[in-house]
């Protein structure tokens, strides 16, 4: 479907864990929307159920302020992407519930999006970076990836929790409180900066992978014995486990000679990361970039762009196939637009 | 010679012998005492890990020097070819017979209670009289848990799914048979079902759970 400029639009909706989030992008990469809306646990993490529940309460809002924000209807869409996954079961269905009925209404193409994929694509497409190591850390997810052969290999990954959801336990256990626009992360950060002492905590890196919950359990039972500073155990814990995502990622970045390295996820907010990984691509010769916040947290625009890459090359998903894939490796996707 | 992430390597004469040295120079990024703790940890480890299993049968560079104020280790050079590069050059049956060889080594370590911790095919060395050396044994440890087993040998794993990944499937199975052939192929079994577990343990792995 084309409107009158020629110009044509696809519609992305991400919704893997606690974010609600639709994007609009053109066919050539420009962002026209990007609206996300956070679910907020009252307390504890996210239960799958409640975030979904917030979800399907706000999609249609989240629908509407996309619309508005990109000026365009949704008549002038050629096609809808959605995250099929990984993710969250119950959150996972009610973004492709929502896919499925936009699409069919419309009767234009879907396209399920691998979550990992695309934020990878953003990445490139906010940064201007062509061919990098990736390392993408959030709630969900703590990897090291890069492209060969057709496919983003994982290079490195946690072989339990994520980086981010190791940081929100241990804030959770430290009985600190989120607040609006200060997500957990951003909470320990804070006290961070302010810690000096070291405190010995276990560093586990396994060849090319890491292992975050002994850190994690090392970590909350020191703040149980109350003999430590809070601000010290949260700068020890944030070194620690840093130093061990830079290790594997270096050891990627060594290991593929690429000349470019990005940051990206939730916890690429962190300064101290930053400022770890831009010293490792620099010690490699190698360009450092970090995804604008944004693009970076989980959003639509990223679902949007990659559902481009994708439509470009052919690739549509039939609604009869459009099933969430909880479990949806990375390395198992073919990405042709990289050739 | 070479930039790791976790030490450089440069090729050196030493009192006329060809030698490596092994130097873990201080990371920037890392806070100086944790950076001091990595370094100094594994310099020592890592020539004690190498000795012990030379006496396991597994060959390994002579040392000849170490330094742990100067995070430096000095050890023999192995003329030779990384398997790294040769899984990718040799025949079908060749490479089922380096990988079998391979799977026998990584089985030597285990019985003695050793674990590599860096299980890839750039860290092996097949020398022309068809020894293959294992190097960089930064990341070892001394235990016999199965725990430890199956963590090290699914390192191997995933080395050969990411780095020879049109021939991965048939190199770890050709591993684990040459495994089997030194500690028996009950233990041999108990790791490879720990390799499962642990690779349930992990993110997005379809069987997790037996959901979807």
């Amino acid at each position: 479907m084309k409107n009158k400029t020629g110009e044509r639009y696809c519609l992305g909706i991400e919704s893997t864990a606690d974010d609600f989030s639709v994007g609009i992008s053109t066919f050539d990469g420009n962002i026209l929307a990007n609206i996300i809306d956070a679910y907020v646990p009252p307390e504890g993490g996210i239960h799958p159920r409640e975030a979904a529940r917030h979800h399907s309460e706000v999609a249609g809002n989240v629908l509407e302020r996309a619309f508005d924000k990109s000026g365009i209807k949704s008549k002038d869409l050629s096609v809808i992407a959605f995250s099929q996954g990984p993710g969250l079961g119950p959150c996972l269905r009610t973004g492709a519930t929502v896919g499925r009925a936009l699409a069919s209404y419309l009767d234009i193409p879907l396209v399920g999006v691998n979550h990992c994929v695309a934020h990878i694509e953003i990445g490139k497409l906010t940064t201007g970076v062509k061919n990098p190591v990736t390392l993408y850390v959030s709630g969900g997810n703590t990897m090291v990836a890069a492209y060969d052969s057709g496919r983003y290999r994982v290079f490195g990954e946690t072989l339990d929790i994520a980086l981010g959801n190791c940081l929100d336990v241990f804030a959770r256990e430290a009985g600190l409180r989120q607040k609006l626009g200060m997500p957990f992360g951003a909470v320990v950060e804070k006290l961070a900066s302010s810690g000096k002492q070291l405190i010995r905590l276990p560093f586990t890196v396994k060849g090319m992978d890491l292992s975050l919950s002994g850190l994690l359990t090392a970590a909350v039972t020191l703040l149980a014995k109350e003999e430590y500073k809070l601000e010290d155990l949260c700068y020890s814990l944030q070194e620690t486990a840093f130093s061990m995502v830079a290790e594997v990622t270096e050891r990627a970045v060594a290991h593929t000679g690429k000349k470019e390295v990005l940051l990206t996820g939730g916890v690429a907010a962190n300064k101290r990361l930053q400022s770890m990984i831009r010293a490792i691509a620099e010690e490699h010769d190698a360009k450092f970039d970090v995804v604008p916040g944004e693009y970076a947290v989980d959003n639509g625009a990223m679902v949007a762009w990659t559902g481009v890459l994708a439509f470009k090359h052919g690739l549509v998903t039939p609604i009869e196939k459009s099933y969430v894939r909880l479990r949806w490796r990375l390395e198992e996707v073919e990405v042709p637009w990289m050739q | 010679m070479k930039k790791g992430a976790e030490a450089n390597l440069y090729l050196a004469d030493w009192h006329g012998r060809k030698v490596i040295m092994k130097k873990r120079l201080p990371k920037k990024y890392r806070q100086p005492a944790l950076d001091w703790q990595i370094r100094t940890y594994r310099t020592i480890h890592e020539p004690q890990l190498m000795h012990e299993a030379k006496k396991a049968g597994v060959p390994t560079p002579t040392l000849f020097l170490i330094d742990d104020k100067k995070a430096t280790i000095i050890m023999q050079y192995i003329e030779g070819k990384q398997v790294k590069q040769l899984l990718s050059e040799v025949s079908k049956s060749e490479r089922q017979r380096l990988c079998r060889q391979i799977g026998r080594l990584i089985g030597k370590l285990h019985r003695s209670g050793l674990i590599h911790g860096d299980l890839t095919t750039s860290n092996m060395i097949l020398r022309s009289d068809g020894n293959i050396f294992f190097v960089d044994f930064g990341l070892g440890e001394k235990t016999a848990e199965l725990e430890a087993r199956g963590v090290d040998l699914h390192l191997m794993k995933r080395a050969l799914q990411s780095t020879h990944f049109q021939f991965a499937k048939d190199c770890f199975e050709s591993v684990a048979k040459g495994y089997a052939d030194v500690l028996g192929v009950e233990a041999a079994k108990n790791v490879l079902d720990k390799i499962r577990e642990i690779e349930k343990r992990g993110r997005y792995v379809a069987e997790r759970k037996g959901s979807e």
